[in-house]
C-alpha cells in the first residue's frame, strides 16, 4: 500500500504576496533534509505539500521524524494513496486504518472533493465510508461532535487519499525566510535553546564560540559542536566560528579590576562577534541571556554590553525562567549534552563579587588598560571556521 | 572524528611523558602479539567440542593458570570478566538475596563498588561506610564494632585509586572472620594487582577483583578471584561459561593479552623499588616548592602520587600540561563537579582538592619525566593566572 506525507504549512498562509516565496524556501528545506533518504517526489497544490516516496524501500518512519523537525510546518499527516474510485477507497480503508481504529471508540468521516467530477458528493462519500468502517470495526461508534479520530477522504485531481491522524509539526517559519543571525554559544543550557527559538522564527544560523585553552579543553569544544549538531537538525547547516580567547582573558585579568572581569569579557565578546557576524552575512546577534539570571545579565549589565555593538542583539530567553528554558532544552534534546561538566569560557576567572549595577562610564574606565583594537584584530585573524550539519 | 583530530595534536615523535598509568597503561608488545595471534590463528570458540575449540580452551586455561599463580590462587579460582567494574559488580551482587542484610565498605572505594552497594541499599540492605584517617586508611576498631552475624559482605579496596593508600586487608579479614565466619570478604585490587605482592591465601579473602589494562594489558578484560567453596551467584546468565558464573563466549584474544601482560610483569619487588625511587624523587622536588603540596600519604603505594598546585584549577593545569606532551589526571572528577569524595574523606579542604593532580607511574617512567613535569609545572605557574587571586 502506497503512503505519502501531506504537509499543511501554518503561518505561511498569512504571508500574502510573499507566500509562494516562503513555500519555495520550505520545499527547498524539506528537500535538503530528506535528501539522504532516497528519491522523493514533492508536489505543491492548494496550500498542501505532497511528499511521495519514489522508491520501494523508502524509510517512511524516518522521513516522518525528520519532517516533524522542520520549521514552517504546522501539521502533517500520513495518507494512503487510492485510485479515484469508491471501490478502491473502501477496500483500502480496512487495511490502512486497522492499527489506528483498534485502539479508539468513536470516529467520524470528513470528505473533501477538490475534483468536482467525482461521481459522489462529499456527504455521500462520508456515508459510504462511515458504513464501511463500521462493518470492518464493529466496536466503533460514530460521533460527529467529539470523535476520538477524524478520518479524512480527499479526492484530488491526481489521486484520492485516506488519512486518519493529524501530527503536530514544529511550527514557526521556514529557516532562511527571516535572514541570518549569529548565536553566541558557550556550551551551557541557554544558548542552544536561544538558537533553536530564533531558527523557529525563520532565521538561518551562524554560531560563534570562544575557546580559552588551556582553561578550556578540546572536550568543551566538542561539546559545543555536539550541541550545534542537535540544533542543526531543526535549523539546517550552521557555520561555526571558534575564536581564540585566552589572551584576551589573561589581559583582562591583568589590567582590569576584578569585579568587572565578566562584564568586560562580555563586551569584548560582543565586539568580536559583531565583526565576525557582519563578515559572515548575519544581520543580528543572538544570545541566551535571561534577565537577572547571573550578574552579567542584569539590566544595567545588558546596557553596558549592548553599548559596544551597533547590531540588534536578539535575546529570545530574556523573559523566561530557568525551568522553562530547561524544559525546552529537554524537548530539543540538548539538555544532557549541556550539563556535561567541562569548563567553558564564561566560568574561567569568575569574580568573587561581580558588579551587578555597572555604569557605562565605569565600564569604559575599567577597560582603559586594554589594547582593545589589537586584541580584537588578533583574535579574529586566528578564528577557525567549520560547518556543523 | 574529533578524537582523531585530538590525537593528531599530540606529536608522538616528540617525547611523551605519560603519568596517568592508574587510568590505563600502554599495552606491552607481548600482550599485543598474543592478542594478534588469538585473532588471526587460534580464534576458535573455547566451548566448541572440536579440536579447534579445544586449542582455544587450552590457551585460555594457560592464561588462567598464569594469572592465578600471580596471586597464589588455584587455576579454577579465577573467573574472567569484561572489566574490573564487572568483577566488582559480580562479587557484590552475589549477596543480593542473602539472609544477612548488612554490608560494610569504606567511604573511599571506587564508584563501581560504591554505586553497586547503593543499589543494594535501596533494596533494603543496611550499609556502613567506614571513615578513614588523614592517611586514607580505615579504622579497624570501627570495622570490629560494625561486623556482626548479620553482615553479608565486607568490601574494602587494597589500594586507593586517587591517593594510593594501602588498606590493612589481612588484619581486616581476621577481624571479620573471627566475629562472623560466614561473612564474605571482597577486595577490589584493581590498582594493586601487579604492583605489589598479593597472596590471596595469606590475606584470607573470599573474592578479589583485578583488571588487565592497569598492568600493560588490553582494556575490556578483568578477573574475579573466587575462593574455592564460596558459593557465588552468576551476575550474567546464559550458556554457562566460566563454570556457570559468567556466561558469554570468553574473549580469548583479550584473555591472551591479559596473559602476555602478566608474563611481562617480572619481579614485582624489584619494580616496586624502581617506582619508589621515582616517587621519592618527585616528593623531594615538590617539597622544595612552596606552592605544591603532597596529598598522598607517606605509606601509599608509590605507583600513585597525588599533589596539589595551590591556586591552579586541576583541569586548567591538566590542559596546560597536555600541550607540553605531559599527561596526568585531575585529582577530582572535574572542575565543575563535586569535590573529590576521596580527598574530602582524607580531610583536605576545597582549595586543595580543586587543584589536585594525580600522577601515576609505570615501569616506563624515569626520573627525567619528573624533571620535565616539574619544569612544566613551574612554567604553568608563571603563565596561567591563579584562580584564587
Amino acid at each position: 500500500m502506497k503512503e505519502i506525507i501531506l504537509i499543511k504549512n501554518g503561518e505561511l498562509a498569512l504571508k500574502g504576496q510573499n507566500r509562494s516565496n516562503f513555500e519555495d524556501i520550505l520545499i527547498k528545506n524539506i528537500r535538503r533534509r530528506l535528501k539522504s533518504l532516497g528519491k522523493l517526489n514533492i508536489r505543491k497544490a492548494q496550500s498542501t505539500i505532497y511528499l511521495e516516496p519514489a522508491e520501494e524501500d523508502y524509510d517512511f518512519e524516518e522521513a516522518l521524524q525528520r519532517v516533524s523537525l522542520i520549521f514552517g510546518i504546522a501539521g502533517f499527516s500520513r495518507a494512503c494513496v487510492c485510485e479515484k474510485s469508491m471501490e478502491d477507497i473502501l477496500s483500502k480503508a480496512g487495511v490502512y486504518l486497522k492499527s489506528t481504529m483498534e485502539n479508539i471508540k468513536t470516529f467520524k468521516v470528513e470528505a473533501k472533493r477538490a475534483d468536482k467530477n467525482f461521481p459522489l458528493t462529499s456527504p455521500e462519500i462520508c456515508r459510504e465510508m462511515g458504513g464501511k468502517i463500521l462493518s470492518y470495526f464493529p466496536h466503533l461508534k460514530v460521533d460527529v461532535h467529539n470523535p476520538d479520530i477524524v478520518v479524512y477522504v480527499e479526492i484530488r485531481d491526481f489521486a484520492a487519499y485516506i488519512r486518519a491522524q493529524q501530527l503536530h509539526g514544529a511550527g514557526g517559519l521556514p529557516v532562511g525566510t527571516a535572514g541570518t543571525a549569529s548565536i553566541l554559544i558557550s556550551g551551557g543550557i541557554d544558548s542552544p535553546v536561544a538558537a533553536w527559538t530564533m531558527a523557529k522564527r525563520g532565521l538561518r544560523l551562524n554560531a560563534i564560540h570562544f575557546a580559552s585553552p588551556p582553561y578550556t579543553s578540546a572536550r568543551a569544544e566538542m561539546k559545543v559542536k555536539t550541541l550545534l549538531s542537535k540544533v542543526a537538525r531543526y535549523s539546517g547547516t550552521i557555520n561555526l566560528a571558534i575564536v581564540p580567547f585566552t589572551e584576551i582573558q589573561d589581559q583582562i585579568a591583568e589590567h582590569c579590576p576584578e569585579d568587572y572581569f565578566t562584564l568586560i569579557m562580555r563586551r569584548m565578546m560582543m565586539r568580536i562577534s559583531e565583526k565576525i557576524a557582519r563578515d559572515s552575512g548575519s544581520l543580528a546577534l543572538i544570545t541566551g541571556e535571561s534577565l537577572g539570571q547571573v550578574a552579567s545579565q542584569t539590566l544595567p549589565a545588558l546596557v553596558s554590553t549592548d553599548s559596544v555593538v551597533n547590531m540588534p542583539v536578539l535575546r529570545p530567553l530574556i523573559g523566561m525562567d530557568k525551568e522553562e528554558i530547561i524544559s525546552i532544552s529537554r524537548n530539543i534534546d540538548t539538555f544532557e549534552t549541556s550539563i556535561l561538566p567541562y569548563e567553558d569560557c564564561c566560568t574561567v576567572f569568575t569574580p568573587k563579587h561581580p558588579k551587578t549595577r555597572p555604569t557605562l562610564e565605569l565600564c569604559e574606565n575599567a577597560e582603559k588598560g586594554l589594547d582593545i583594537d589589537n586584541l580584537i584584530e588578533k583574535a579574529i585573524s586566528e578564528t577557525v571556521y567549520t560547518y556543523i550539519d | 572524528m574529533y578524537l582523531i583530530l585530538y590525537i593528531e595534536s599530540v606529536d608522538f615523535l616528540e617525547r611523551i611523558v605519560y603519568l596517568d598509568n592508574s587510568a590505563t597503561t600502554k599495552p606491552c608488545k607481548r600482550s599485543v602479539e598474543y592478542i594478534n595471534k588469538a585473532l588471526t590463528e587460534n580464534w576458535g570458540n573455547p566451548s566448541s567440542l572440536h579440536s579447534f575449540g579445544f586449542s582455544a580452551e587450552l590457551s585460555m586455561n594457560e592464561a588462567r593458570e598464569k594469572i592465578a599463580k600471580k596471586i597464589s590462587a588455584e587455576t579454577n579460582e579465577i573467573i574472567f570478566t569484561g572489566s574490573g567494574t564487572e568483577a566488582n559488580n559480580t562479587a557484590i551482587m552475589a549477596v543480593s538475596n542473602s539472609r544477612a542484610k548488612k554490608i560494610i565498605t569504606s567511604s573511599i572505594e571506587h564508584p563501581s563498588v560504591l554505586e553497586t552497594i547503593k543499589k543494594l541499599e535501596l533494596n533494603g540492605f543496611e550499609v556502613v561506610r567506614l571513615s578513614c584517617d588523614k592517611s586514607g586508611v580505615i579504622d579497624l576498631d570501627e570495622l570490629e564494632n560494625e561486623v556482626d552475624e548479620n553482615t553479608a559482605l565486607v568490601s574494602i579496596m587494597l589500594v586507593n585509586n586517587e591517593v594510593g593508600s594501602v588498606q590493612p586487608i589481612k588484619e581486616a579479614v581476621k577481624i571479620v572472620k573471627s566475629k562472623s565466619a560466614k561473612t564474605l570478604f571482597h577486595c577490589d585490587a584493581v590498582q594493586a594487582f601487579g604492583k605489589m605482592p598479593i597472596n590471596v591465601r595469606n590475606l584470607g579473602i573470599d573474592l578479589m577483583s583485578i583488571s588487565a589494562h592497569k598492568v600493560h594489558g588490553p582494556k575490556g578484560i578483568g578477573g574475579l578471584y573466587c575462593k574455592k567453596g564460596v558459593n557465588l551467584k552468576p551476575f550474567i546468565t546464559g550458556g554457562g561459561q566460566e563454570r556457570g558464573l559468567r556466561s558469554g563466549t570468553e574473549s580469548t584474544p583479550l584473555i591472551m593479552g591479559f596473559m602476555g601482560a602478566v608474563e611481562n610483569l617480572g619481579d614485582i619487588n624489584k619494580e616496586l623499588g624502581k617506582i619508589k625511587e621515582i616517587n621519592e624523587y618527585a616528593r623531594e622536588c615538590f617539597e622544595k616548592d612552596d606552592n605544591i603540596f603532597i596529598n598522598s600519604p607517606e605509606n601509599a603505594l608509590p605507583f600513585i602520587l597525588n599533589i596539589s598546585v595551590l591556586g591552579y584549577k586541576s583541569e586548567t593545569l591538566l590542559h596546560f600540561l597536555e600541550n607540553e606532551n605531559i599527561f596526568v589526571s585531575s585529582g577530582s572528577a572535574c572542575a565543575k563537579g563535586e569535590q573529590s569524595y576521596v580527598l574530602k574523606a582524607l580531610g583536605l579542604d576545597k582549595p586543595r582538592s580543586d587543584s589536585a593532580l594525580r600522577l601515576s607511574f609505570s615501569r616506563d617512567n624515569t626520573k627525567e619525566d619528573i624533571d620535565l613535569l616539574y619544569s612544566a609545572l613551574k612554567k604553568a605557574m608563571g603563565k596561567i593566572r591563579r584562580s584564587d587571586k
